[in-house]
């Protein structure tokens, strides 16, 4: 009997379960073999900062969603049309986001009245009709888990593991896709493990048998390539993309890459993602806490290699001295902030803008740097190499904003071809007579990279305010007014691509404005204000420090600036004091990327203002 | 390399001391001066990284690269600067403050680690900078600005700290004594890793002659323990023995000679120099001097860059194509 297949143009799914159920590993293979048959996608795994919260409770839950289409996706979607919840606690914590008529498909097995209790249900939501208007499919996925696997000699504990991969197959059987790479991908997983293997790969066909032999699902769906430019491609996330940014910076500038980091969350991916790299020449060092993370990449770069350092707010704070070494020192360094929630500890593994401020002034004294953030997951690619571009050329430190959601979120990369990226070769000092270690270059204003080993260049640098040229210590009055200008010159007169904004009527009655990981959300916002028949612009800063030079135009050519920002306003306040804009802010910092229904509120609210 | 026929007068920069008149520290960057032309290693080669603190403006005084960093970082930035680039001589300048209260834990790490660090720690017990505090070596009950009523901290023994962390060579020297404090240097630059040399230094400002007795010609050689490898532990007037499981500083004629214990600095077991280390009460009667601990454990800079160089020999040098490419890919026609 063949079923019916009902074509869509996208879906949004989500899976949630307890943060052992393995959601992350399904949301990730469902994500690459969704991208393999050429959707366009976006995601937002979404997980708790404890490692394994009690089980069952609405603090363990963990989830991934995915939203994938037919045409171009900015975001991993408001509303999911499909819930996938292990337990109680994953249907309590996520029902209230899934929209009437969703389909939602639950682990019935899990619903045993202590289950239910422990998270507040106080009747089995399965059978007291509250989930009437969903499209609901009540599934014994533990106890058929257990059953297909009972031929095999796996413990019970190992069977009922498994049935995130019965859900995975099920789930690949509804939306058409590729069984054979994740079949590839739990074969390489559990080589050595044969029959943790064997169950895993049962489990996922039987699930997928399950959807095709099932009268409880009587429709598949397909969803059709979406159109992107030829070329290959292959999905990943923000923090793969910063760390293969920084090799391929690496390679393009023939300069040793070194990574001095201390563990934090939710950065600690791009030291692991660095520290596998070794036949690059990458070193990757992870210090004894996240003074000596800098401290050692700025040792590095004095010795002249690419000296970066990753972290997160906390991590950020405790970095600030080192970083103003590295102004007065004048020499490269990167630091990649992965922002997350704040202040202090905050919220770990969600995801906030709230440490621009930091980055721009969280130091002592008149202490410049350059700040630029990717706007989504792929521009990290593009953004850890214009980092390099900038800190070794102007020999300033260079912040990467980057956060939590565009981290961890993942999506489609048509992979650039290596001899089209800039040579980023850069020149050290050659031994000369009367060598000055505070010369300038007159167009960048950068002083001599004068590396250790090289004849002649002995010289000696320090935190203590240094005299021009020279650089010998000097308490001179306007000496040290003086340098203090001359960072600030060198910083404002790095060069940056002009702002470029998206009004194709070109009489936009609003400009949306933002920095970093809302870019999607402001994009696809911007889109149903347009498809609404709404004239709004969209502009979106990869440089704040300094801004683009024609970002005052800009702002003077729109009456109405919205600037949405995941904090409460730290963009707003820069732009308001630079060019006396009296922009408008939309904030929220609930630890979520802003869902496209509320920017369109908010754009709505300053048209009919 | 070979044709180096440096001086002490080409490890000196054109900077103007400015140390306080009397200082320890002018002695030991002359001596320090002198010693570096028979390393054989150009100047280009040496670097020097300080923190902050009255010794860390030394870098400025010597011909060679040279970074005056931020209060206790040295250690820190210099490791960073050591894996990156291992041919380097690298010298790291500090104090009882910078090293042992703001910086502690770079110090431990770098030791534990072994990276490849001459670390001077200076210390004359006292914050100097900052104009008279206690630092975490003043002995108990320390008057000083911060303390009127005596301090209350019970002090670090910068040797016996190092030990626990793993250092593989430890020594104390005295800033005065020129000729101990050249063949302490020679035997930690022959030292391949980490190497701490505490070097008693006079704060004339501060805490003046707080060594008076390691210093002064009537009590020094009765107070000096000197730890030669080969020889045995003695004074002019007393000698180390094991008694009861510990080490114990005993009169010279109280002793038969041979129960004079025959120092090894070589000794695997930490505990036999932690337990020297001991010797020296905070009121410095019987100050053991010399190397306490000097062997061979595996460099980090080394383990790290083999770690490179076998990467590369296993798997071939890295290519960025194919890294971009791996994983799941597909190709849009």
């Amino acid at each position: 009997m063949s079923k019916q297949v009902v074509s869509l143009n996208q879906v949004t799914i989500r899976f949630a379960g307890d943060s052992g159920d393995g959601m992350q590993l399904t949301g990730d293979r469902f994500t690459i073999d969704t991208a393999s048959l050429g959707n366009d996608l976006s995601t937002l795994p979404n997980f708790p900062a404890e490692i394994r919260a009690p089980q069952g409770t609405l603090h363990g839950v963990s989830s991934f969603q995915l939203h994938f289409a037919d045409h171009h996706v900015k975001t991993p979607g408001d509303a999911p049309d499909v819930l996938v919840a292990m337990n109680p606690a994953a249907l309590k914590a996520n029902i209230k986001e899934i929209a009437r008529g969703a389909t939602i498909i639950v682990d019935s097995d899990e619903f045993t009245s202590r289950n239910l209790s422990k998270v507040g249900y106080e009747t089995n939501p399965l059978e007291d009709g509250s989930l009437e208007s969903y499209k609901l499919h009540a599934l014994p996925l533990t106890s058929m888990t257990v059953n297909a696997l009972a031929e095999l000699s796996v413990s019970r504990k190992d069977a009922e593991r498994s049935k995130n991969m019965f859900a995975l197959g099920l789930l690949t059987w509804m939306y058409h896709r590729p069984v054979e790479a994740t079949e590839n991908f739990l074969n390489a997983k559990f080589a050595k493990k044969p029959d943790v293997l064997a169950a895993n790969l049962l489990a996922f066909k039987t699930g997928w048998n399950y959807g095709e032999t099932t009268e409880d699902f009587a429709v598949s769906y397909e969803i059709a390539p979406a159109k992107m430019e030829p070329g290959k491609y292959r999905n990943i996330s923000g923090n793969t993309a910063l760390a293969y940014g920084l090799i391929a910076a690496s390679q393009r500038s023939g300069l040793k890459l070194f990574l001095g980091s201390y563990p934090i969350t939710p950065a600690s991916e791009i030291l692991h993602e660095l520290s596998k790299h070794k036949k690059f020449g990458v070193i990757t060092f992870q210090a004894e806490d996240e003074i000596a993370a800098v401290g050692s990449a700025l040792g590095a770069s004095y010795g002249g290699a690419l000296g970066v350092t990753t972290t997160s707010g906390p991590g950020l704070a405790l970095k600030t001295e080192a970083i103003g070494l590295a102004v007065m020192l004048e020499l490269p360094l990167i630091i990649i902030d992965v922002q997350r929630g704040g202040p202090s500890t905050g919220l770990p593994t969600k995801t906030e803008q709230a440490d621009l401020l930091q980055a721009m002034f969280g130091r002592n004294g008149e202490s410049p740097a350059v700040v630029i953030a990717p706007s989504h997951a792929t521009d990290c690619f593009d953004i850890a190499f214009e980092a390099a571009r900038i800190a070794t050329q102007y020999r300033v430190p260079v912040f990467i904003l980057s956060d939590g959601y565009i981290a961890n979120g993942s999506e489609p990369w048509k992979l650039p071809k290596v001899e089209e990226l800039p040579d980023l070769h850069v020149e050290f000092a050659k031994t000369q007579e009367n060598f000055l270690p505070y010369d300038r270059d007159p167009k960048t204003l950068a002083r001599p990279w004068a590396i250790p080993g090289t004849k002649g260049l002995e010289h000696r640098i320090g935190g203590v305010e240094k005299a021009d040229k020279t650089g010998d210590i000097s308490y001179d009055p306007k000496n040290h007014d003086f340098m203090v200008r001359t960072r600030a010159a060198k910083v404002a007169g790095v060069e940056v691509p002009n702002l470029e904004v998206d009004d194709p009527t070109g009489d936009a009655k609003v400009l949306l404005l933002g920095w970093g990981s809302t870019f999607g959300p402001i994009g696809a916002a911007v889109d149903a204000l347009r498809a609404n028949g709404e004239k709004v612009a969209q502009a979106h800063l990869r440089y704040i420090n300094p801004f683009p030079k024609n970002l005052g135009a800009v702002l003077a050519k729109y009456d109405k600036v919205l600037v949405p920002e995941m904090n409460l306003g730290q963009l707003a306040m820069l732009l308001r004091s630079q060019f006396l804009k009296d922009v408008t802010s939309y904030n929220q910092v609930r630890g979520l990327p802003f869902s496209t229904t509320e920017l369109i509120e908010a754009t709505m609210a300053v048209l009919n203002d | 390399m070979t044709d180096l026929t440096l001086t002490k007068k080409d490890f000196t920069s054109d900077q103007e001391v400015r140390w306080c008149p009397g200082c320890g520290d002018y002695s030991i960057v002359s001596t320090v001066q002198s010693f570096l032309p028979e390393l054989g290693v150009a100047r280009e080669n040496i670097v020097f990284i300080s923190g902050i603190g009255c010794s860390s403006r030394f870098p400025y005084y010597m011909e060679t690269f040279g970074m005056h960093s931020i209060h206790g970082r040295a250690p820190a930035i210099a490791t960073g600067l050591a894996i990156s680039r291992p041919e380097l001589s690298i010298f790291v300048v500090t104090g009882d403050g910078d090293a042992l209260s703001i910086g502690g834990n770079h110090l431990i790490h770098a030791l534990r680690r072994n990276v490849n660090l001459k670390i001077l720690l200076f210390n004359n017990r006292i914050y100097g900078l900052t104009k008279g505090q206690y630092s975490p070596t003043s002995e108990q009950g320390k008057v000083t600005k911060s303390t009127p009523a005596g301090s209350l901290d019970t002090p670090f023994n910068p040797i016996s700290l190092a030990i626990g962390a793993e250092a593989s060579f430890v020594a104390r020297s005295i800033d005065s004594d020129r000729k101990h404090l050249t063949e302490t240097l020679r035997a930690a630059s022959a030292h391949k890793g980490s190497a701490l040399i505490e070097i008693y230094q006079n704060c004339p400002i501060f805490n003046d002659d707080a060594y008076q007795i390691v210093k002064d010609g009537g009590t020094k050689d009765g107070a000096i323990l000197r730890l030669v490898h080969g020889e045995q532990i003695k004074s002019s007037t007393h000698g180390v023995i094991f008694e009861a499981g510990s080490m114990k500083v005993v009169p010279l004629d109280s002793v038969n000679e041979s129960d004079i214990i025959v120092h090894n600095a070589n000794h695997p077991d930490p505990a036999y120099a932690f337990a020297l280390s001991r010797l020296s009460g905070s009121q410095l009667d019987h100050v053991p001097v010399g190397v306490f601990r000097d062997v061979e454990r595996a460099e980090y800079s080394t383990l790290v860059n083999d770690q490179i160089a076998d990467a590369i020999a296993k798997q071939g040098a890295g290519d960025l194509s194919a890294l971009l490419s791996s994983g799941d890919t597909w190709v849009v026609q």
